[in-house]
């Protein structure tokens, strides 16, 4: 039987980075917030101490960090006409779970998406032409320049480490000058880079390019964010990405914002709770609370005033069509919202193998690289390129952990004698030129529940229907080449380039950007959410996350994420809280 | 799974657990409420590293996983391979512990083929797909070589594993190229992983590929300019040094 809980103001399912965003603006504008997360409670001292956090093993191979796939995980397919199946372990990303969610366990790459990121409908058709039919590519609903002083205050809670490149409109030497102005500088300055970024940049420059530092949770010196907590300097140690930083070097949750709110009254975290349901009320336009259950098999019902989905994007879908919260999208006739534009990343890299310098790539850390964005975007002119988007081009050394990272150069065999002797020869001499490249939304690419797999609790995995579109294969190919010849710029022995070609392949790790499914935009016809990212279908219910994404830019996310949780955020404590309704109407 | 299954596997697992005290990730608890940052002393999870006590592999299977390793990595005269670094001894750990049983991964059938795409699929966890895959490797060596694996010469041992490899020899029940597939990655794994897992003795393959180990602090040697950095490697246990008479 559930049992039926006191009420709260909010409740928050699932607490990672904008969990912790949303929990301390509500707490400081005095809501009692109650916040829900499936996994465990996950702090410095006790879940990835220096003493411990160095454990590769552990951490990636064994999936220490991540969603527990017994639990609950996705089926795949590459297009409507295969059957899905889940995906028994992870591979091709992994979800986080616990307290801090994939915040704990990120490189921290922070970036801004570019103005025209946000209007990539109306901006790449006035600028090209009409789009290919069947390419379901959206505006957001909200430009840069709305989003610019989140972006600032969520690189300031980071104390990200970075150059600026366009300070008010005015271009910076030595930073990006493809960036939105920014209305300030970064906090820190940029980490010190290393061997391989200095070959990187001279090359890069030497083809006319722009480098400039990859803006870095990881930090050059210590700092101390606006909410009082002190962060660390990198040590550089080279186990960043898939573990917790053990040093209070990486902004996360657990250093930025969580030790604070756990000193508020008004807020509580309940762990190792799952919501199962988020309930409506009888006539579907309002949510009332969430049922949830606990490690004991106890269901409960928590009711609440407001819902906001903080989990991650893939979870945050199912949990709307689990509850019958928005129409579920429907590839055949285009309709419906929630589990549309389901978008990834497309990566591809050429991997540089010196003779005599030595890369020592295990002095790395997750953001530390220099980075070229003249490819990304419309940055440069697509006329008769028959794709829009690009990504960004980068040399970063983020480790040498040896189970994950010994490449070996083109034509050694993957076992036995050769291969072990071409593992010591290159493992401390080389680097690698990454493509970050961006993933256009497609009529066919999309989320819904699966017809015949289940979790734990009984309920409908998430059935992802994916495969890299013909914008993306024509992206792929004319950005990897321009990295091909960086690397080969670069003064090494030979280079060995890592395309991305076939089918997307749920198997070899590529990268934890999964977006869209829940998306923002103008039109409650076409997205899941309004501008203020808050439900067309129950105005008390908000979304968080890269599922607002309408598309994939070629960044990383979590830069966004972070300035449209602060913006939403904004509109609720300055507009909804003093008039409860649709903030957008239709 | 059903939650009463679900409960009973809770339950399983803490008594299962050789820890003394209930490792804090596996009940729900509530925190805040102007409590501040929860910190008790050893609290924390400690990772499943086995012991000596831990073992899957009947004596038969150790010494054909272990012959199977050290063609996949050997040794030879550039350096060390799987059999200085004892990686019959983690897989013994890690298929004797929550990998080997597939705890964490998702086993519900139906259990389908599939594309390349979509990855593992077999309905055995790794254990069970080692322990059926061996006895089919056992089987087919014996018909057409008239030994079993042990007792072949290395180049035939090569050639038989290539053939799993490049799917021209096929098992009867099981995958013989998804077996091919997990042992060769958790061979790399023992070979790499740290030296708690039982794998790595004395941290042989970080020094033989220059790898420093669980350092901490590179700051002094970031601005290398590709000259080469030597350090000794540290294991999460310390050095050789420091914990052995």
């Amino acid at each position: 039987m559930t049992k039926q809980l006191r009420s709260v103001d909010v409740v928050l399912v699932g607490f990672g980075w904008t969990g912790a965003i949303y929990a301390e603006k509500l707490t400081a504008a005095g809501l009692e917030v109650r916040a829900f997360e499936r996994g465990p409670w996950r702090d410095t001292p006790g879940d990835f101490a220096t003493t411990f956090a160095q454990d590769e093993l552990r951490y990636y191979w064994r999936h220490g960090m991540f969603q527990e796939a017994s639990q609950a995980t996705l089926t795949f397919r590459n297009n409507g006409a295969q059957t899905a199946l889940p995906m028994r372990h992870w591979g091709s990303f992994l979800p986080g779970n616990g307290v801090g969610g994939a915040g704990v366990h990120w490189n921290g790459q922070t970036y801004r998406f570019l103005p025209s990121d946000f209007e990539a409908r109306s901006h790449n058709e006035d600028r090209y032409g009409p789009l290919p039919e069947h390419m379901t590519v959206q505006d957001y609903g909200v430009t840069y320049e709305e989003l610019e002083p989140h972006f600032d205050y969520f690189e300031k809670i980071c104390g990200i480490c970075g150059q600026a490149g366009n300070l008010n409109g005015r271009t910076v030497d030595g930073g990006n000058p493809y960036e939105g102005p920014r209305s300030d500088d970064y906090p820190n300055p940029p980490m010190q880079m290393t061997f391989s970024q200095d070959r990187f940049a001279a090359s890069a420059r030497e083809l006319g390019l722009n480098p400039f530092p990859v803006p870095s949770a990881n930090m050059s010196r210590a700092y101390v964010n606006p909410l009082g907590l002190q962060l660390a300097p990198c040590t550089y140690c080279g186990f960043c990405e898939k573990h917790g930083c053990g040093n209070y070097s990486k902004s996360s949750p657990q250093t930025t914002i969580i030790p604070v709110l756990m000193q508020r009254p008004n807020f509580s975290l309940l762990t190792n709770s799952e919501v199962l349901r988020i309930e409506k009320s009888a006539d579907g336009s309002r949510t009332t609370g969430v049922t949830y259950v606990d490690t004991s098999g106890d269901t409960y019902f928590q009711p609440a005033e407001m819902v906001v989905l903080c989990a991650y994007p893939l979870e945050n879908t199912r949990l709307l069509l689990l509850s019958q919260i928005g129409e579920p999208y429907d590839p055949r006739t285009g309709e419906g919202v929630v589990g549309k534009n389901y978008c990834y990343q497309v990566m591809s890299s050429a991997t540089v193998f010196f003779e005599e310098e030595f890369t020592n790539g295990f002095i790395g850390a997750g953001a530390l690289g220099m980075v070229a964005d003249d490819y990304n975007g419309d940055n440069f002119d697509h006329s008769g390129l028959g794709f829009i988007g690009g990504g960004y081009i980068a040399c970063h050394t983020t480790n040498a952990r040896p189970i994950e990272s010994h490449p070996v150069p083109d034509g050694v065999p993957r076992w036995g004698s050769k291969w072990k002797r071409a593992v010591r020869e290159n493992f401390l001499k080389t680097t690698s030129v990454g493509v970050h490249g961006a993933s256009m939304a497609h009529r066919s690419n999309y989320l819904d529940l699966d017809p015949t797999y289940t979790d734990a609790h009984g309920r409908p995995l998430l059935r992802m229907t994916y495969d890299f579109t013909l914008n993306d294969r024509r992206l792929t190919q004319h950005l990897t080449p321009v990295a091909e010849q960086i690397a080969r710029g670069m003064g090494g022995r030979e280079v060995k380039v890592n395309d991305r070609r076939g089918s997307y392949d749920s198997v070899p790790y590529q990268t934890t950007h999964n977006t869209g499914g829940t998306i923002m935009g103008a039109d409650p016809a076409t997205s899941v959410v309004n501008r203020y990212c808050q439900s067309w279908d129950c105005p008390n219910l908000f979304v968080a996350g890269a599922g607002l994404f309408p598309q994939n830019a070629g960044y990383n996310p979590t830069g966004t994420v972070g300035a449209l949780a602060y913006w939403s955020v904004d509109a609720i404590i300055n507009q909804y809280l003093r008039q409860t309704g649709p903030l957008v109407q239709t | 799974m059903s939650l009463q299954t679900r409960r009973r596997v809770l339950q399983f697992m803490l008594l299962g657990s050789t820890a003394f005290a209930a490792p804090r990730g596996l009940f729900a608890a509530e925190y805040g409420r102007g409590k501040g940052m929860p910190w008790s002393p050893l609290k924390g999870e400690t990772p499943y590293y086995g012991t000596n006590d831990d073992r899957f592999f009947s004596p038969a299977e150790r010494e054909t996983v272990a012959a199977i390793c050290a063609r996949l990595i050997p040794s030879d005269s550039d350096g060390p391979g799987a059999s200085e670094a004892d990686v019959v001894t983690f897989l013994d750990r890690q298929m004797a512990g929550f990998y080997g049983r597939g705890q964490h991964w998702y086993m519900q059938g139906p259990f389908g083929e599939g594309t390349a795409t979509q990855g593992y699929q077999s309905e055995h966890p790794p254990a069970m797909l080692y322990r059926l895959a061996l006895a089919e490797l056992d089987s087919y060596c014996r018909t057409e070589n008239g030994y079993p694996f042990v007792d072949l010469p290395a180049e035939t041992q090569d050639e038989i594993l290539t053939g799993l490899d490049e799917e021209t020899i096929e098992f009867k029940g099981v995958s013989a190229k998804a077996f091919f597939d997990l042992i060769l990655k958790n061979a790399v794994e023992g070979f790499f992983a740290d030296p708690i897992y039982g794998g790595n003795r004395d941290m042989i393959a970080w020094r033989y590929i220059g790898f420093p180990g669980t350092r901490y602090d590179y700051r002094d040697f970031v601005g290398h300019g590709g000259a080469a950095v030597r350090l000794e490697p540290v294991s999460l246990m310390g050095r050789p040094g420091w914990n052995r008479s």
